[in-house]
């Protein structure tokens, strides 16, 4: 097996009262893919927040890319920049143009020349496939345009790291693909990616393995064909149940 | 009968002296509402970042800021620093620092709560999105945040900004020379207040409404982006 590069060691939070993450253990190594799901309030969204930091941790050790989040004085911008995120409702900057969101982190935090920011960042968009969109603000965009900005903009920075928070949740079922083939064409030039997500035709083509959560615990971890035919808990057959049926 | 001539008459005196604030009187409606309305804009961003600070220090107080000057009258706090300022320091405020002092403090409060409300009204997911590519909180904020946030404040700011500049007239009850003053003082020689105060409400008219025509222009641009 690869380097690990997410390492959750008996990961707990909490929001106030409530215990939304218990005793996380997760490995996932350089390269994974690795599709989470389970039903809504589990804690999906929570675990991968707490990759990058936008959920701070209140127990156990949670390491990203060799650093321990949770030592004192370790520089949360510098790790971002090698994590990338992907949100359901996409929050695109709506004041800048397409060109405009990927190129921000790269000219404020990396101070990346515009001209030399412009190519990359053109060079993403074709990446995403839609060149012809740069100067287009996201209110001009589709759904699935508007997400593959967001994949350009999370790239830009060359994380090593893409975490996606049910990137097609929000999209009209026609635009999923789009957005789901340039995850996939990711996935095979070997990122490192934690999705969130209910795709199980994508968790069965490009997940290594699949997170099964519920009540703020991993309730079971496994190649996705093992699973999807196979689950051994009542709760992930149940949660099969309900989403293979409609 | 309308009889303009006083207006013709005195139209140096009130649009000079009164209006511009260029003349042995000091005074002056804009040489007040102009920078009346810059600091206290500028005071009034500091007011808002406070009030949203992490910090109760800065919280709370710039909290209290807020709600005090909201619930008092301008008149009141006018009449405050004229009277009771000069005693603490024992010196003598000319009319010009009182009243700009006192608009100043005042509107503060007022575009401190847009500023806020301004702020308040851009997404959460706006700030995650900026933190999430590796900016810092102050780049979010500059970045992100205040270009989007301004853009929805530009309706309130420049309500607020029409009815500063209208309250400057309150500035006459300590002596300041603005426009009404000046109308006030040419009509207690000439006695005729129908015309007088029929033209500055005019020239009052005019600039409030060129700004809102400003603001509408500026709305409509920020909407076509
Ligand atoms: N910022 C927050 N403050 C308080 N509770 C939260 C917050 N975010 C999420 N929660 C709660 O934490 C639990 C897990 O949420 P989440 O991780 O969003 O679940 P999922 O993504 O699986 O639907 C839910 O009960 C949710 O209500
Ligand atoms: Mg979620």
């Amino acid at each position: 097996m690869s380097e690990p590069v997410i390492e959750f060691e008996a990961v707990d939070k909490w929001f106030g009262q409530l215990h939304v993450l218990r005793a996380i253990d997760l490995v996932v190594a350089a390269g994974e893919v690795v599709v989470v799901c389970g039903p809504s309030g589990s804690g999906k969204s929570t675990l991968i927040r707490c990759v990058n930091g936008l959920e701070a941790i209140q127990g156990g050790e949670l390491r990203v890319l060799g650093e321990s989040l949770t030592r004192p004085g370790v520089s949360m911008p510098a790790l971002r920049t090698r994590v990338g995120m992907v949100f359901q409702s996409f929050n695109l900057f709506p004041h800048m143009t397409a060109l405009e969101n990927v190129m921000l982190a790269p000219v404020r935090v990396k101070g990346l020349g515009r001209a030399e920011a412009e190519r990359a960042a053109r060079a993403l968009l074709e990446r995403v496939r839609i060149p012809d969109k740069a100067e287009a603000y996201p209110a001009n965009l589709s759904g699935g345009q508007q997400q593959r900005v967001a994949i350009a903009r999370a790239l830009a920075m060359q994380p090593r790291i893409m975490l996606f928070d049910e990137p097609t949740s929000a999209l009209d079922p026609e635009m999923i693909n789009e957005v789901l083939d340039v995850m996939t064409d990711l996935a095979r030039e070997g990122m490192t990616m934690m999705v969130v997500s209910h795709e199980m035709g994508f968790a069965r083509r490009v997940a290594h393995r699949v997170v099964f959560m519920d009540g703020g615990s991993i309730v079971e971890e496994a190649a996705p064909e093992a699973f999807f035919a196979a689950a051994k808990s009542d709760r992930a057959k149940e949660f099969l149940s309900k989403i293979l049926t409609h | 009968m309308l009889d303009l001539a006083v207006v013709v008459d005195n139209l140096r005196f009130m649009l000079l002296q009164g209006f511009l604030g260029l003349g042995a009187f000091g005074g002056g409606t804009l040489r007040l509402a102009i920078p009346a309305i810059v600091l206290g804009f500028l005071l009034g961003i500091a007011v808002g970042l406070a009030r949203l600070a992490r910090t109760p220090w800065i919280r709370v107080p710039a909290g209290a800021y807020v709600e005090f000057f909201r619930g008092v009258p301008l008149v009141m706090v006018i009449f405050w620093i004229w009277f009771i300022i000069p005693q603490l320091v024992r010196l003598p405020i000319p009319e010009y620092g009182v009243a700009l002092t006192a608009f100043v403090i005042f509107e503060a409060a007022y575009f401190g709560e847009i500023v806020r409300a301004g702020i308040q009204s851009v997404p959460r997911g706006q700030v995650e999105a900026a933190t999430a590519i590796g900016l810092t909180p102050a780049q979010a904020m500059r970045h992100v945040v205040l270009p989007q946030a301004l853009r929805n404040m530009v309706p309130s700011l420049v309500t607020q900004m029409i009815v500063l500049f209208k309250d400057t007239s309150l500035a006459s009850i300590i002596g300041y020379v603005d426009l009404t003053k000046a109308a006030q003082i040419v009509n207690d020689r000439e006695i005729r207040p129908f015309e007088l105060y029929l033209f500055i409400a005019v020239v009052y008219w005019i600039c409030t409404y060129s700004m809102s025509r400003v603001a509408r222009r500026l709305e409509r641009r920020a909407a076509a982006a």
